[in-house]
């Protein structure tokens, strides 16, 4: 069975682990007057519950 | 040759496959929408669409059919005397998937599918899809249109004013500058306005008010040509 031949040093496992980073998600805000809150794309409004463009609107949830 | 199902496999077998779909579709026809998974939204799609295709003639042998999936007797019956009339004229498309955010807990990308509302299609048959939000944009342009014209009218107006100093032309032509400006205040309601039917109303009023306008404008011209002579 194949074993490590070395003990990771500490810094080698703080420097893979520095590379374990997030990135922001891209938000658009809601079209819905009333709300305006930010939303994922493409995606309805967790706030109020809308989809669509500002003069098709419709409630999902 | 069989075409392959299209989408990702549900549950760990078969079985448990045709039963995920057949509690997802009378589900959906119990309630008119659920909420579930996106990828399941997207299997039960054109499930559902079948099924609703053949509750759209109601006959012994199409309800055979289905009762092989809907097992629930009072589910089958909606399906056939509530959804399948609403659905008689449109040529498919009878349901709607909108993509809610990932779920808490396990971030599936979790999605809505509803039944849509009904909606005749016996008249426009090429016309099939987003019908519904046309009209509101070609209203919202109409009103656009009005106010650029009461816009246009009050000018010139204002120039009739400019060019004599009577007193009742000077009033007409007030008249008219007022009138203009209820069809643009009109026309930016018919952009905001949320619900399509008051952008309607909405942009009739507009154009309504900018051929009020225009008439005023004309009478000012009138007037401002009679005191010229």
């Amino acid at each position: 069975m194949a074993v490590p031949k070395r003990k990771m040093s500490r810094s080698n496992t703080r420097h893979r682990r520095s590379q374990w980073k997030t990135t922001a998600v891209s938000l658009v805000d809601c079209t819905n007057p009333a709300c305006n809150a930010k939303h994922l794309p493409h995606r309805a409004c967790g706030e109020c519950g809308q989809y669509g463009a500002r003069n098709a609107r419709r409630q999902v949830l | 040759m069989p075409t392959p199902t299209k989408g990702p496999r549900l549950g760990g077998s078969p079985a448990h496959q045709r039963l995920i779909l057949a509690n997802l579709a009378t589900s959906l026809f119990e309630h008119g929408q659920i909420t579930t998974t996106e990828a399941k939204a997207r299997r039960l799609r054109p499930y559902a669409e079948h099924l609703i295709t053949k509750a759209k003639v109601d006959t012994v042998a199409n309800r055979r059919l289905v009762v092989k999936v809907i097992r629930d007797k009072s589910v089958l019956h909606t399906l056939f005397t509530e959804i399948g009339p609403t659905m008689a004229t449109r040529p498919g498309g009878y349901t709607r998937i909108t993509k809610l955010g990932p779920r808490k807990g396990d971030n599936a990308p979790m999605a809505v599918i509803q039944i849509v509302e009904s909606k005749d299609f016996s008249v426009t048959t090429g016309t099939t899809t987003r019908t519904t939000t046309a009209p509101a944009a070609a209203s919202v342009e109409v009103a656009d249109d009005a106010a650029d014209e009461a816009v246009d009218s009050a000018a010139t107006a204002e120039d009739v004013q400019a060019e004599t100093s009577d007193a009742e032309v000077a009033e007409e032509t007030a008249a008219a500058e007022e009138a203009a400006e209820d069809a643009v205040d009109a026309a930016d309601e018919a952009e905001k306005a949320d619900d399509a039917a008051t952008a309607e109303a909405a942009a009739d009023e507009a154009v309504d008010k900018a051929a009020e306008a225009e008439q005023a404008a004309e009478n000012a011209e009138a007037a401002a040509d009679d005191t010229k002579s």
